[in-house]
């Protein structure tokens, strides 16, 4: 058994995935508490930073998905009050929370992304965007995928097949973020690579029984096929790994990071998007990929609170 | 290697097949925070209670009759307490016998039981549109056909369900039942005029059909009106539900079903096989309530308490909501109906609402089709009567907010169509 330890594993809150969330923090705090670890679970709301300091926790679990948890606001307020925590930094969280800026930056490691186009708000109110949106479907062609500019769980995620559905998949994802991600819509065997202590896990093949991996897909189980390591052969595996890599690498993103890609025609890796707070529900991938590589979800914790323990940066406010 | 996130996929029944997660529902997640005003419970205010009285009522019932309390019962209910139901029914001029009834967990197992009666798969069930969220999934997870018959200001509109009804009649095909909320409709807020009733029950006769009744809100009418029961124009047609939910308490889910003596003896069966009897407690502490309690006092408490909400919730709307949103002005029940114009989408519009600390029911919930998409229904009878000012404040300066975003998305061109909306037949601002 490990030294045990307190632990405050931080879950819930006012964001728009709080119920995978709590999913995710019954699991680790049940997980936590078999190794031994005092666990107090947080519900994370306005008394949050007085609470962490009263209960003096030695480190801080973030099983919390969706802004605040994901786009190092919570990473940045730990670092301040001297809480190590797991999970990347809060600069790598916030540039992978924002989906265009971290699309640029794996571009520039010379990975590939989708075609894809940014919109704001401010764009169709202020400088009539609406006249181009057709041009977005000449530019990338159909079918397109919208998605907020930030945010996980596929919500707000539209397919749409024809241009004049655009604006209201558009209208769709607005409602999530202040900009929309709209992007060519790539074909071929999607992928998702967890980077767990600066290693690949096997990459998890998911083969939605529906048309599409959507909130649904994830969180249903037995919605999805899962295959890992993936059905593809051994080299497009290695290569997915070596996209995975450098992709955290392009974000310096520490501890556990889950990459999302299609291998286009089952051959190019495109990176859809790189998760800093992975989800930890039964039916989410990271666990998946831990499993197939054998490694139970107690360990997985464990090496978690290790990780975020050994961190020189954290648990002090950046000077 | 294959992971199964579930095992068991191969054992599940077909009719299972379709419950699955939804965002929408984890959404509801956070709707329930505090600082959330939310307007998407269908909860009553169960704190207007009296509950010295409450207190007492349960007590005695443990110190007097407690070893029958905590016993089994029998699958119809307690006699005794369907002679006060009959009561309760009376005061909406209702006739039945104590032994028509069948005492149920709530009015969602009087819809649950009713369906599982009528309906095999893919059966015809015809119900307004919209309909009440949880008699639709009782037929759906039966894979029932829930067919929607349009509304207005009057109710259902019997003349459409008079040539939905010749339809099938001419494909050699007919409706397993119809199931209406006559009274203060959920979620449309209206009642069925009286001329409708009668057509109804004309139809039904004509077509050899059974309606399904279901009277939460009979007596949460703001003016104490009651209206004609379709069970009294045609007690052999109708198998009426009704609740103690909105006029006591749903915590003690205590409701009941009155059928046809045939229909009755199935459903005492369906509900020996699903759960045997009510629970013996509450039905003695809800008798004793009624018997004991001046439980009509109660009822005028919660019709006050209600009135004023729903006052403050149509004053806070007409102050705030822009041009082009409309609404019911409801004389009873728990709900407003709002329509936000074509242009925007609730159930893609309830994520924004909610970081704006504001929440409701998106339309589409309330009809099996898919459409509803541009309405929602908001609840006033569980916020205080500020928070609901709030609410409205915060949700109005969404929709305007909105409705500028929409206008900048779509252009002048291409603004969406109804997307043929059966909803948009729901009443027009009072």
């Amino acid at each position: 058994m490990p030294a045990p330890l307190h632990v405050a594993v931080l879950n819930g809150g006012s964001s728009l995935e709080r119920e995978v969330s709590l999913t995710s923090g019954s699991r680790v705090t049940a997980a936590l508490g078999d190794l031994g670890h005092h666990v107090t679970r947080l519900d994370v709301d306005a008394r949050l930073v007085t609470r962490l300091v009263d209960l003096d926790v030695d480190v801080a679990f973030l099983a919390l998905h969706g802004s605040t948890g994901e786009d190092g606001t919570i990473q940045s307020l730990l670092d301040l009050v001297g809480i190590p925590h797991t999970g990347p930094d809060a600069l790598s969280s916030a540039l992978a929370w924002d989906k265009p800026v971290a699309q640029g930056l794996y571009r520039r490691a010379g990975l590939a992304v989708p075609d894809h186009v940014v919109l704001s708000q401010a764009a169709f109110r202020d400088l009539g965007a609406a006249a181009a949106v057709t041009r977005v479907a000449e530019a990338l062609g159909l079918p397109l995928v919208v998605k907020p500019a930030a945010g996980g769980s596929s919500l707000g995620l539209g397919f749409v097949e024809e241009v004049g559905a655009l604006p209201a998949a558009i209208m769709g994802a607005f409602s999530f973020d202040d900009r929309v991600l709209i992007e060519r819509h790539v074909t071929g065997t999607e992928l998702a690579v967890t980077v767990f202590d600066g290693e690949p896990l096997p990459p998890v093949e998911i083969s939605p029984r529906g048309a599409h991996y959507d909130f649904s897909a994830r969180y249903t189980a037995g919605a999805t096929e899962f295959h890992a390591p993936s059905r593809l052969p051994r080299d497009r595996n290695d290569a997915a790994c070596e996209t995975a890599l450098a992709a955290c690498a392009a974000l310096g993103a520490r501890d556990i990071v889950r990459v999302d890609m299609i291998l286009e025609d089952d051959e190019h890796p495109t990176i859809l998007e790189v998760d800093t707070g992975p989800g930890l529900t039964t039916t989410s991938l990271v666990p998946l990929a831990a499993q197939a590589a054998g490694v139970a979800f107690g360990d997985l914790c464990q090496r978690l609170l290790e990780l975020a323990l050994a961190d020189p940066d954290d648990g002090a406010p950046t000077p | 290697m294959r992971l199964d996130t579930d095992p068991y996929l191969q054992h599940y029944a077909d009719r299972v097949g379709g419950l699955s997660a939804s965002a929408i529902r984890a959404l509801f997640a956070v709707a329930s925070r505090p600082e959330v005003v939310s307007f998407a419970g269908g909860m009553p205010f169960t704190a207007a209670l009296d509950f010295d009285a409450v207190t007492d009522v349960v007590a005695q019932v443990l110190a007097e009759q407690g070893p029958t309390a905590l016993q089994y019962g029998i699958g119809q209910g307690r006699p005794e307490l369907r002679e006060q139901l009959v009561e309760v029914m009376a005061h909406e001029g209702i006739p039945a016998h104590p032994d028509d009834l069948v005492v149920t967990a709530g009015g969602q197992q009087a819809l649950e039981l009713t369906a599982t009666c009528f309906v095999d798969p893919g059966d015809i069930v015809l119900a307004e549109g919209p309909t009440y969220v949880g008699g639709l999934g009782a037929l759906t997870s039966l894979q029932a056909d829930v067919r929607h018959v349009p509304m207005d200001a009057d109710g259902m509109q019997v003349d459409v369900l008079a040539d939905r009804l010749d339809e099938l009649a001419a494909q050699g095909r007919r409706a397993k039942y119809v199931y209406t909320i006559p009274n203060h409709q959920n979620p449309a807020g209206v009642s069925l005029s009286l001329p409708r009733r009668h057509r109804l029950v004309e139809l039904a006769e004509q077509h050899d059909l059974v309606i399904l009744e279901d009277n939460p809100y009979g007596l949460i009418d703001f003016e104490g009106e009651v209206r004609t029961s379709l069970r009294e124009l045609a007690p052999e047609r109708v198998v009426y539900v009704s609740t103690m939910s909105k006029t006591f308490a749903p915590g003690v889910r205590t409701g009941w079903v009155a059928a046809p003596a045939p229909i009755r003896d199935k459903l005492v069966l369906l509900r020996e096989a699903a759960d045997l009897c009510p629970a013996h407690f509450t039905q003695m502490v809800v008798e004793r309530w009624l018997l004991t309690q001046p439980w009509t006092d109660q009822i005028e408490t919660f019709r006050k308490t209600y009135r004023h909400r729903a006052e403050v919730m149509l004053d806070a709307l007409a102050a705030h909501m822009p041009d082009g949103v409309t609404w019911n002005a409801p004389t009873g029940g728990l709900f407003v109906w709002v329509s936000v114009g074509a242009e925007l989408d609730t159930a893609d519009l309830l994520a924004k609402a909610i970081q704006q600390r504001v929440a409701y029911v998106p339309g589409d919930g309330f009809f099996a089709d898919g459409s509803g998409r541009h309405h929602m229904r908001l609840n006033y009878s569980y916020p205080s009567p500020e928070r609901i000012v709030e609410g409205i404040e915060r949700l109005s300066a969404l929709l305007v907010d909105e409705r500028e975003l929409a206008r900048a998305v779509y252009g002048t061109a291409s603004v969406p169509g109804d997307r043929d909306d059966p909803a948009r037949a729901t009443p027009d601002p009072a």
